[in-house]
């Protein structure tokens, strides 16, 4: 088999593939975190919360309604984002115009209590969610078994992201937004509800982790802490992309999911911090990040 | 992070300011340490406390004349928070007896507490041997089970049954390395061959990577050397990447909870190691169904470990006629332990609890007929053979000529 560095190719191809699906979880949440910050300037510690509370709504929705995975992929954002939007209207709100640390400890306790509830009320071993029979089996791809699901991973991640870059870079209603993050009173002044926008955005971005929250559930159990340990890895991935830039974050989050899935064969023992070695080293080198503008 | 031990700070400062006054000696006081909210908590938690306060209950809730006090704590898997706790019950609350911890990184810092503080510790859910080894004290009871007795159950059954060649998917932790040392250990014992390991950053959120690692080794069997949520996710992986059809999995740790949370479409056909199994005879199946009326699941065997902890504890209190701890650990070696739990059961001068241990196999969907009907027994395991003889690695109990 031929190898590069000792590595046999098999292996490398086999890596890039699994970087890249861990990479599309990254890649969707950091971009709802870039979104939320880049037009409202909120740092949501509760993010990885609302990606625990997607995959918990279509546990429950199958559970008690019997409602099927199509629709909750669908449904369990649009839910989720509601939430996100009541938690904007009735508490975030209120943090706007205070330093950006106020919504940082707001949300990390909203995140906090969301976790310890869970917690109380389903325990911490978790609960399996069923892959979708029409997403099940896989294909061998010749240097590797590729399961069915995690390719539909990659191209609903793929779609998402690019479709979010889409609407904010280069409509008109992503203009709009970014003309609210930059003067708010010229914006109303043309009877635009900013309020309002806020809200969606926020319910937006809060959407955005509940559908990559639905999309994790058929792969690992869904249990009150799923979203802890990835959101600190996904804070790394929108510090390294660039505070706010979406882009960045498309880019970082598939990137860094494909580092680290080298990681994981040259030395795994490494593969939890290699993603927060390469944020110290951005932050050295050119601290507005790979794609912010300073 | 940061934000996370700010708060915890707080919290523990409130904590000991609100009960920090020194218990009386007219109670009998013991403390349950241990996972309550983390990757481990439904495998002991809060119902871990729950029976230990029916133990003390069921024994009449006081002893020699004083009234039995339980006291509990959440470690959150972290060795300081652990010892600290333990270091503070003892200075301030009179701490009689300390049980717990369910995570061997933890339970060794404990140990190092209980050997200065001598207070009688019971290691309830934490794996790694070294309990009983290089981390032994003269207060150690390491209780329910350890990770030679895991090895030379599973991984025995499994080379006996053809898996010649290994590899392990390792929780890079204390218990994880241990317990892939006892069983890289049983495997050559038995003529098989161990293929090499990888080691795995502990809650680790995808394990594919790893797994086409194992699967690349040519191994036959894939020894998950981790427990709980890690356990679980990376047999669900092993499913879907295909990997279970060129490797069978050996769970060398899991849990009647993680059998529960993954299904038996999905762990059919494993095999394990436990100390207890609910459905084993009439006395394990009065204490599943109390258990279950009031939590609506089966216990696992740390539960029902920490129960018959308890009690064995208290007897031995009894018998001794005092809580000191020289003379209860004098009379827990001792004692025969007979319960609900085991029979036959003894705690060896190193401080390993020797009772007879069951390699399961789980049962198809097909096979199980109720509720939590999840395990067939392959073979009962005597004390001895489970647990092998005294090491010598533990300085109170010299190895055997």
């Amino acid at each position: 088999m031929t190898s590069v560095f000792g590595i046999p190719v098999a292996v490398i191809l086999g890596q890039l593939m699994l970087g890249l699906v861990n990479g599309s979880f990254y890649a969707m949440l950091s971009l709802g975190l870039a979104v939320i910050f880049g037009l409202m300037g909120v740092v949501n510690f509760a993010h990885g919360a609302f990606y625990t509370l997607g995959a918990f709504a279509a546990l429950l929705a199958l559970q008690l309604f019997g409602i099927n995975y199509w629709v909750a992929l669908i449904v369990a954002p649009l839910a989720v984002g509601a939430l996100g939007m009541a938690v904007e209207r009735l508490l975030l709100r209120r943090v706007y115009g205070l330093d950006p640390l106020y919504g940082l400890l707001l949300t990390f306790g909203l995140a906090l209590i969301c976790e310890g509830s869970l917690n109380q009320v389903f325990g911490a071993t978790g609960q399996s969610y069923p892959v979708p029979p029409a997403l099940a089996g896989g294909f061998n791809l010749g240097f590797m078994f590729l399961p069915l699901y995690r390719a539909w991973v990659i191209a609903v991640s793929v779609v998402v992201c690019f479709s979010t870059w889409y609407v904010i870079e280069r409509t008109r209603l992503g203009a709009t937004l970014r003309a609210a993050r930059e003067n708010t009173p010229l914006l109303q002044s043309f009877g635009v509800n900013v309020p309002l926008l806020m809200a969606a955005t926020f319910g937006g971005g809060v959407a955005l982790a509940a559908l990559a929250g639905v999309l994790a559930s058929p792969i690992v159990l869904v249990n009150s802490y799923m979203g802890s340990s990835l959101v600190i890895v996904v804070f790394a991935v929108v510090v390294i992309g660039g505070m706010g830039s979406i882009l960045g974050s498309i880019v970082g989050g598939l990137a860094l999911g494909v580092i680290e899935g080298f990681t994981k064969v040259l030395y795994p023992e490494a593969s939890n911090v290699v993603v927060f070695l390469i944020m110290a080293l951005v932050l050295i080198l050119r601290p507005a990040g790979l794609f912010g503008r300073d | 992070m940061k934000l996370r031990m700010l708060t915890l700070a707080t919290t523990a400062a409130l904590a000991a300011a609100a009960g920090g006054t020194a218990r009386a000696a007219d109670e009998v006081v013991i403390g349950d340490i241990d996972d309550m909210s983390g990757v481990y908590a439904d495998v002991m938690g809060a119902a871990g406390v729950e029976v230990v306060k029916w133990a003390v209950a069921d024994f009449g809730g006081s002893v020699l004349g004083r009234k039995i006090t339980v006291l509990s704590a959440d470690h959150q898997n972290k060795p300081d928070i652990g010892a600290a706790k333990f270091r503070e019950w003892a200075d301030q609350n009179g701490l009689n007896m300390l049980l717990g911890g369910s995570n061997t990184g933890v339970n060794i810092a404990m140990a190092k507490v209980a050997a200065v503080k001598h207070v009688p510790t019971f290691h309830i859910g934490p794996g790694g041997a070294s309990l009983s080894n290089e981390d032994c004290t003269a207060y150690t009871v390491h209780y329910t089970y350890d990770t030679v007795a895991l090895a030379n159950g599973t991984a025995t059954a499994i080379v006996n049954a053809g898996g010649k060649t290994w590899f392990y998917l390792t929780a890079d932790y204390a218990f994880g390395t241990q317990l892939q040392a006892a069983a890289s250990k049983v495997v050559e014992a038995h003529g098989g061959k161990n293929l090499g390991a990888v080691r795995v950053p502990l809650g680790a959120a995808d394990f594919s990577s790893f797994l086409l690692q194992a699967q690349a080794s040519g191994a036959q069997v894939l020894g998950l050397s981790n427990a709980g949520t890690d356990f679980s996710n990376s047999l669900k992986a092993a499913n879907e990447f295909g990997i279970t059809k060129t490797m069978k999995p050996a769970a060398l740790l899991a849990f009647i909870t993680d059998i529960h949370s993954l299904g038996l479409p999905a762990a059919q056909g494993l095999y394990l190691t436990t100390a207890w199994y609910w459905d084993l005879n009439p006395e394990t199946r009065a204490f599943g169904k109390r258990f279950y009326a009031r939590f609506n699941r089966e216990p696992t065997m740390d539960q029902a470990g920490a129960y018959s902890a308890t009690l064995t504890y208290l007897k031995a209190v009894k018998a001794a006629g005092s809580t000191d701890p020289d003379k209860v650990m004098a009379q827990l070696k001792k004692a025969k332990i007979d319960d609900m739990f085991t029979s036959g059961g003894s705690i060896r001068a190193d401080g390993a609890m020797i009772h007879d241990m069951y390699v399961m196999q789980v049962k198809t969907p097909q096979e199980s007929k109720y509720p939590w009907d999840y395990y067939k027994v392959v073979k009962k395991m005597a004390g001895a053979e489970a647990f092998g003889p005294i090491t010598g690695l533990c300085p109170l109990a010299p190895a055997p000529k």
